[in-house]
């Protein structure tokens, strides 16, 4: 065994496992990909064989095709590769998120792709995962993101539809149709009738065959009579927010859940009604917490606020490096504003 | 506090006026009347002074925070506010405390004779009981600065609507000089204590932009047409025996202008005159970068005062001897001015010139020499049209010169404050000189949100530094910026100013190469 050779090398097809010979959510086309979350800048089509967490595999077939070559795999379950122990970990992210941990010649490694700490109640809570080098995500790396506990954000968003309700107006809500939707689906629970755009109704289902009980909803088409929507609660995803599709709705509000909506100056950009800080991805202190966990010597930051990020953990005694992924390009713009390919 | 908080925040989180309007009269129905008069106070400018350093918050909110300068600033740059990068980067509350605005004014105001031990304690005791939002709204009031998302004639519409009072008769009653000391809300509101300001000035009459062909203003003799100048927009009012010079933001500029103010002082009568303040010598308008050198200093010097001379051109006549004449059709008013500009020897108060023409045709042709004359066009005036509040469509337009235009390159981006703080909007601009790229002008408006979006992703994608507000990124985008005028410039590196400059569009058939050089650019300075 070769001491000196990386565990991990950062190539332009993605992070490459360099013992084991595969990559971990590469953007080019390899032979082997192991997937962390089913997000399409996480997995992406043309590998030749996909290993993913079992909840991924119905998402990754959806997206990419149902005759992709993919393997499922449970949490915490090891399997060899090349003679490196690989094994998958709860990210906390969305259904089927997993940090990847390899293992060999004594050195181990996690890679944890997007995650939080906060639990949603709906995907595996996170499960921090000791490691000698860490691969972290900074998309909400600064102080200013601090999120509120999930029932105050949840009461939030409940008010809002009481508000709505009281003027008659239809609550609209714009979230990610994977995770987010199913997050603002679950707050809403109760509070009236809820309509969810078709596109997220296939992606419940990836829920609901794991055995995640989703509240009741219905389905929505906007080609067809929008009129029953009146004065319900209506979920869509981002590509909708700004439609003409949208706008057939009879008198509506609209709220994007989104963590950029932490900053008021975002809330006013968006034409949005209102905005709620609801993110999938972890905070400023939950990033911290995270890391201090994994006891890790060395951290590499892939995404999001890299630079800034890697300075606070070099200034803190953590060993850190900005690594150039491309990893969520679009959400270190906007997160909401990535039309998704349907 | 709460029910301010709330009203902050759901003004903010629509943009229908109707929506807007419920707020306030929510507002108006729940709050206390003292929170009713701050309200009008913030809105209407009359903020406490500033008793607490933002440096001393920052160092405060850092400490506490634990975290470096560095970082607050790089936090600073994606927040684009101060109170809001403090209010979130300081810990959870520990408590809750509700206390009505007025009583946080009162402690704030007496701040004044507080020692550093003392501000600080108050500040971090406000910061450990207040959520994110009051602590965001105490950092502004704290500051000084503080701007909702609602104009002064939103305000007004709503009060009026609230009390069923004239829309006019609010926004005289609230505008102008008043002590929060010396008066209370619904006096105020209803008109009481409007006769003892003398300077009071009246809402502006202010103009749309013509949106039909010119043809369709028949007959042209039923509108008297003026150049459309560009200066400061100015009320001159003099009430028993004092004059006051209002800008068109509200402030009083007397002290600026002391060539009108003599010549105010000589006239007998009291008036109020709506005009424009100009920079004039020889009987010609200049350029108005002559005019910027006059502004915002804090001494005169004689020889600012003989360089750049400044008169006011009146354009209407408000009030006469004590009466308000603003309901009087125009042509009566500007035969009443006339009357009074030309009973005395010329002076820095002349008349805006009336100018005529016979038909559509000469009027256009009018126009297109304003520029020449240092004006960005014409104005058209109904002469039956009463002197309106605010922006009214259909008795006046302006009818601009169409914008000169360059093609610039994008060197820096910065990202926006408010409501664009996430994304790159704050755009710097160059134009070739010889080999070199030289800066032309900033501009923040004129892109679509898309469009923003588009370029901030370029930004992200190309630039080539990455910490601190500024990036610099490969001059590569071109864009069509329009502008009003052009002037020369010591302040600037490419020795000339634009006024109004604006992003056009987005020149994506255009490459670096294309871009206008400097000597180019010069040309057009008349």
């Amino acid at each position: 065994m070769i001491q000196d050779e990386p565990l991990l090398r950062f190539c332009s097809e993605g992070i490459y496992c360099v013992p084991g010979r595969f990559y971990i959510d590469p953007w080019r086309p390899v032979a082997k990909a192991l997937i962390m979350h089913g997000h399409a800048d996480h997995a992406r089509e043309g590998m030749q064989h996909y290993l993913c967490h079992h909840f991924t595999v119905p998402i990754l077939k959806a997206r990419i095709g149902a005759d992709i070559q993919v393997q499922g795999i449970a949490y915490n379950e090891p399997t060899y590769l090349n003679g490196v122990k690989v094994s998958f970990h709860p990210a906390g992210h969305i259904i089927g998120s997993a940090q990847i941990r390899l293992e060999y010649g004594g050195k181990v490694a996690v890679v944890s792709g997007d995650y939080k700490v906060q639990d949603d109640g709906l995907s595996t809570p996170f499960e921090p995962v000791r490691c000698h080098e860490f691969v972290t995500e900074s998309t909400f790396g600064l102080p200013i993101y601090k999120w509120l506990p999930v029932e105050s954000y949840q009461q939030q968003m409940r008010q809002w539809i009481t508000e709505n309700q009281a003027r008659g107006k239809t609550s609209v809500f714009i979230g990610y149709s994977l995770g987010k939707a199913q997050r603002i689906l679950k707050a809403l629970e109760g509070m009236g009738d809820i309509y969810v755009h078709y596109s997220i109704a296939r992606l419940n289902e990836a829920y609901v065959s794991a055995g995640i009980p989703l509240p009741e909803y219905r389905n929505l088409d906007l080609r067809e009579d929008v009129k029953k929507v009146a004065g319900k609660i209506v979920i869509v995803p981002p590509a909708l927010a700004d439609s003409n599709a949208l706008k057939r709705i009879p008198d509506f509000a609209t709220a994007i859940c989104s963590g950029w909506m932490q900053v008021r100056g975002a809330r006013r950009w968006r034409s949005a009604d209102a905005g709620f800080a609801v993110s999938d991805h972890a905070d400023w202190p939950g990033l911290l917490q995270a890391i201090k966990a994994t006891e890790a010597d060395k951290v590499y930051v892939t995404h999001g606020h890299t630079q800034t990020f890697a300075k606070y953990l070099n200034e803190t005694g953590i060993y850190a490096e900005a690594i150039k992924t491309e990893f969520g390009a679009e959400e270190e713009i906007e997160e909401t504003v990535k039309a998704e390919k349907e | 506090m709460k029910a301010f908080a709330k009203l902050v925040n759901d003004l903010d989180s629509s943009n229908k006026t109707s929506l807007k309007t419920e707020a306030i009269q929510r507002f108006l129905r729940d709050a206390d009347d003292k929170d009713k008069l701050w309200l009008l106070a913030l809105f209407t400018g009359k903020r406490p002074k500033r008793h607490v350093g933002s440096g001393l918050m920052k160092q405060w909110a850092m400490e506490i925070a634990g975290i470096p300068e560095w970082l607050f600033i790089e936090s600073y740059s994606s927040v684009g506010d101060l109170g809001e990068t403090i209010a979130l980067i300081l810990p959870p509350p520990q408590q809750q405390t509700e206390k009505p605005l007025y009583a946080w004014m009162q402690d704030i105001i007496a701040l004044a004779d507080a020692t550093e031990a003392e501000k600080r304690y108050f500040v971090l005791h406000a910061w450990n009981n207040l959520n994110t939002t009051e602590r965001f709204i105490f950092n502004k009031l704290l500051g000084g600065s503080f701007r909702v998302g609602l104009s002064s004639k939103g305000l007004i519409n709503a009060l009026a609507k609230h009390y069923a009072l004239d829309e006019t008769a609010v926004a005289h009653s609230i505008m102008g000089e008043w002590r929060l000391d010396d008066v209370e809300f619904e006096p105020l509101i209803h008109g009481h204590y409007s006769n003892t300001f003398l300077s009071k000035p009246y809402p502006f009459c202010l103009a749309y932009a013509l949106e039909t062909p010119v043809e369709r203003l028949a007959p042209l003799s039923e509108w008297q047409a003026e150049y459309k100048w560009d200066g400061i927009r100015g009320q001159l009012v003099k009430r028993a025996g004092e004059v006051f010079i209002w800008s068109r933001g509200e402030e009083l500029v007397t002290s600026q202008f002391p060539e009108v103010v003599a010549t105010a002082q000589q006239w007998d009568e009291d008036f109020v005159i709506d005009g424009e303040i100009l920079p004039i010598k020889e009987g010609a308008v200049l350029n108005f970068s002559e005019l910027q050198k006059r502004l915002n200093r804090k001494l005169l010097t004689r020889k600012i005062l003989t360089d750049t001379p400044v008169g006011m051109y009146a354009y209407d006549l408000l009030e006469w001897k004590g009466e308000d004449i603003r309901l009087r059709p125009l042509q009566e008013r500007r035969a009443l001015l006339e009357m009074i500009v030309e009973s005395y020897s010329p002076a820095s108060i002349q008349l805006s010139p009336v100018v005529s023409a016979a038909d559509p045709e000469s009027l256009l042709q009018l126009r297109e020499t304003a520029r020449e004359r240092n004006s960005e066009g014409l104005m058209l005036k109904h002469r039956r049209s009463i002197y309106h509040t605010g922006r009214k469509k259909g008795d006046w337009w302006k009818w601009k010169i169409d914008p000169l235009t360059i093609d610039a390159v994008l060197i820096y981006a910065q990202k926006g404050s408010g409501r664009r703080s996430a994304y790159y909007s704050d755009y710097t601009f160059a134009v070739r000189d010889g080999d070199m790229l030289v800066t032309i002008a900033k501009a923040y408006s004129g892109l679509t949100d898309k469009e923003i979006q588009e370029v901030s992703r370029f930004v992200n994608k190309n630039a080539i530094e990455k910490f601190g507000p500024v990036r610099t990124v490969k001059p590569e985008l071109v864009f069509e910026i329009a502008f009003e005028g052009i002037g020369y410039s010591s302040r600037h590196k490419s020795g000339v100013a634009l006024r109004f400059p604006r992003i056009a569009r987005w020149r994506k058939d255009k490459t670096v190469q294309d871009i206008d050089d400097l000597e180019t650019v010069k040309k057009l300075i008349t």
